[in-house]
């Protein structure tokens, strides 16, 4: 059962993120990223990451693609403006970053440095909200902190950058 | 394993159908409600003082001929009142509508789901609530639709913020995110939340009528200056879908806050179900009840409200709750 719905989701989450590449108009990209986005949380909720899960759907699906896609009905492209001028000259080197890109993938699956999680011997909080927010306020504070500090010169650089008059 | 699924999707079945029902007779006790509170009489030929009209509506609409207009974006068109209705239906599953009963010498609880994080998976499927609407706008090739569906998306994304800020209050009170548990901390009228965190229940509604695009704030749909906002293009039963979908985010808002704050299926003497059906229904009144009161707002004056107003006061409102709650 478990195996079939992570089959499933993974082609599922597959084909959408090859047809937000795939795709020409702009908004179906847009509603294929969000099929994957929802997806890989069904994928979290079966790594036992509810709340990573949860987050995922909010925050990528909820709160940035529906700003993506904001962003894009209001430049309102057309057809003609893709497709022609895509600059052929930077193919080889795409491709030799993406050759690049699956060797290291391969090399760092094959060499096993990813740990591997300690299936049975969870503790009973893993994944769940209380436990993410214990480890968040004490392990792991400092990146926490930084992060919020981060997230906050972003919002001003924004506004900065929007209102140069204010 | 099989006695549970078949038990879930009973319950679901039987909690769907209410709803649905639900939202049919809605349109109905809105118009009449509307009605009396304007000194008309409204519908009143169907049936028994016209309590079959849900029934002509939805007859009208599955027989209507359904249009596309030209130059839509087929696909999208096609598919964004499903992206609208799925949404409002599913938060419904989390709410729980009575406690336990025994039926057939099995235990029931009454909830679909008895999830640890339930109150953000609502808050989750409804800031996916605002794809159908901007879909729908965006994909009719028409300039009202556009107007209404832009305007849908900034309003959706500003409230959501309030929503999620006016509920952490309870949740720093209650110490869960489980529904099940949030109402089984209110066991007595006065530990009700809407008596602890006030403010916190005031910001939840005011945001849940925007989120739901209703008076005064369903600048969306407002007729005077977009014929009907993201749906103007539509016809037949995807109109229909819309339609049955706005009512269902209302009955969807309306039991979350029952259950937030109002103390849930809690009450004396009347069995649990009963009390969450009298609670829920009260909400949905007040819903008509603000829409026959107040005028629409402005759109600028709707932002402000959302950024300057209603941020400011749920963060103030955390601030304080926490506060107390540490003292």
């Amino acid at each position: 059962m478990e195996l079939a719905i992570f089959i499933l989701t993974s082609l599922v989450a597959i084909v959408a993120a090859l047809l937000v590449i795939l795709q020409r108009n702009p908004i179906a990209s847009v509603m294929y990223l969000m099929t994957t986005f929802v997806a890989q949380a069904i994928l979290f909720i079966q790594l036992r990451a509810a709340f990573i899960a949860i987050l995922q759907v909010i925050v990528y699906a909820g709160a940035i693609m529906v700003l993506f896609l904001f962003v894009i009905m209001l430049l309102n492209l057309r057809r003609e403006d893709f497709g022609k001028d895509i600059k052929l000259k930077y193919k080889p080197l795409a491709v030799a970053f993406a050759v690049v890109l699956l060797i290291e993938t391969l090399v760092v699956i094959n060499a096993s440095m990813i740990p591997a999680l300690p299936g049975a011997n969870l503790p009973a909080t893993f994944g769940s909200v209380q436990g993410v927010g214990k480890e968040l306020f004490t392990t792991y504070l400092y990146p926490f902190e930084l992060t919020s500090v981060l997230l906050i010169v972003a919002i001003l650089g924004a506004v900065v950058m929007a209102k140069k008059k204010l | 394993m099989l006695e549970f699924v078949l038990i879930t999707v009973v319950k679901a079945v039987v909690v769907v159908t209410v709803l649905l029902l639900t939202c049919a007779w809605m349109t109905y006790a809105e118009r009449k409600i509307l009605a009396r509170m304007q000194s008309r009489i409204g519908p009143n030929v169907a049936g028994w003082k016209g309590l079959l009209q849900p029934v002509a509506d939805l007859v009208k609409l599955l027989f209507k001929e359904e249009v596309i207009p030209g130059g839509a974006q087929r696909t999208l068109y096609l598919l964004a009142p499903l992206l609208a209705f799925i949404p409002a239906m599913l938060p419904i599953a989390m709410i729980p509508f009575g406690s336990k009963i025994t039926l057939f010498g099995r235990e029931i609880n009454l909830v679909i789901a008895n999830y640890d994080n339930g109150l953000l998976f609502i808050l989750a499927v409804a800031s996916l609530s605002v794809y159908g609407i901007v879909m729908a706008g965006w994909s009719a090739n028409s300039k009202y639709s556009l107007l209404g569906g832009l305007r849908s998306s900034a309003q959706m994304i500003s409230y959501e913020i309030g929503i999620g800020m006016s509920l952490i209050g309870i949740v720093l009170l209650a110490g869960t995110l489980n529904l099940v548990d949030i109402v089984g901390q209110q066991n007595v009228w006065y530990k009700w939340f809407i008596f602890r965190q006030p403010i916190g229940f005031l910001l939840y509604f005011v945001c849940a009528i925007a989120e739901t695009n209703r008076a005064p704030f369903d600048l969306p749909e407002a007729e005077s200056e977009l014929v009907a906002g993201y749906f103007t293009e539509y016809s037949s039963m995807r109109f229909g879908l819309f339609f049955v979908g706005e009512y269902a985010n209302m009955v969807t808002v309306a039991t979350v806050a029952t259950t937030l704050f109002l103390g849930g299926w809690q009450g004396p003497f009347l069995p649990p179900v009963l009390w969450f059906i009298i609670k829920a229904v009260a909400v949905l009144f007040i819903y008509i009840w603000i829409r026959a009161s107040l005028p629409r707002f402005r759109y600028d004056q709707l932002m402000k409200f959302g950024w300057y107003v209603v941020i400011p006061l749920a963060l103030a409102n955390i601030l304080v709750t926490a506060l107390v709650d540490l003292l």
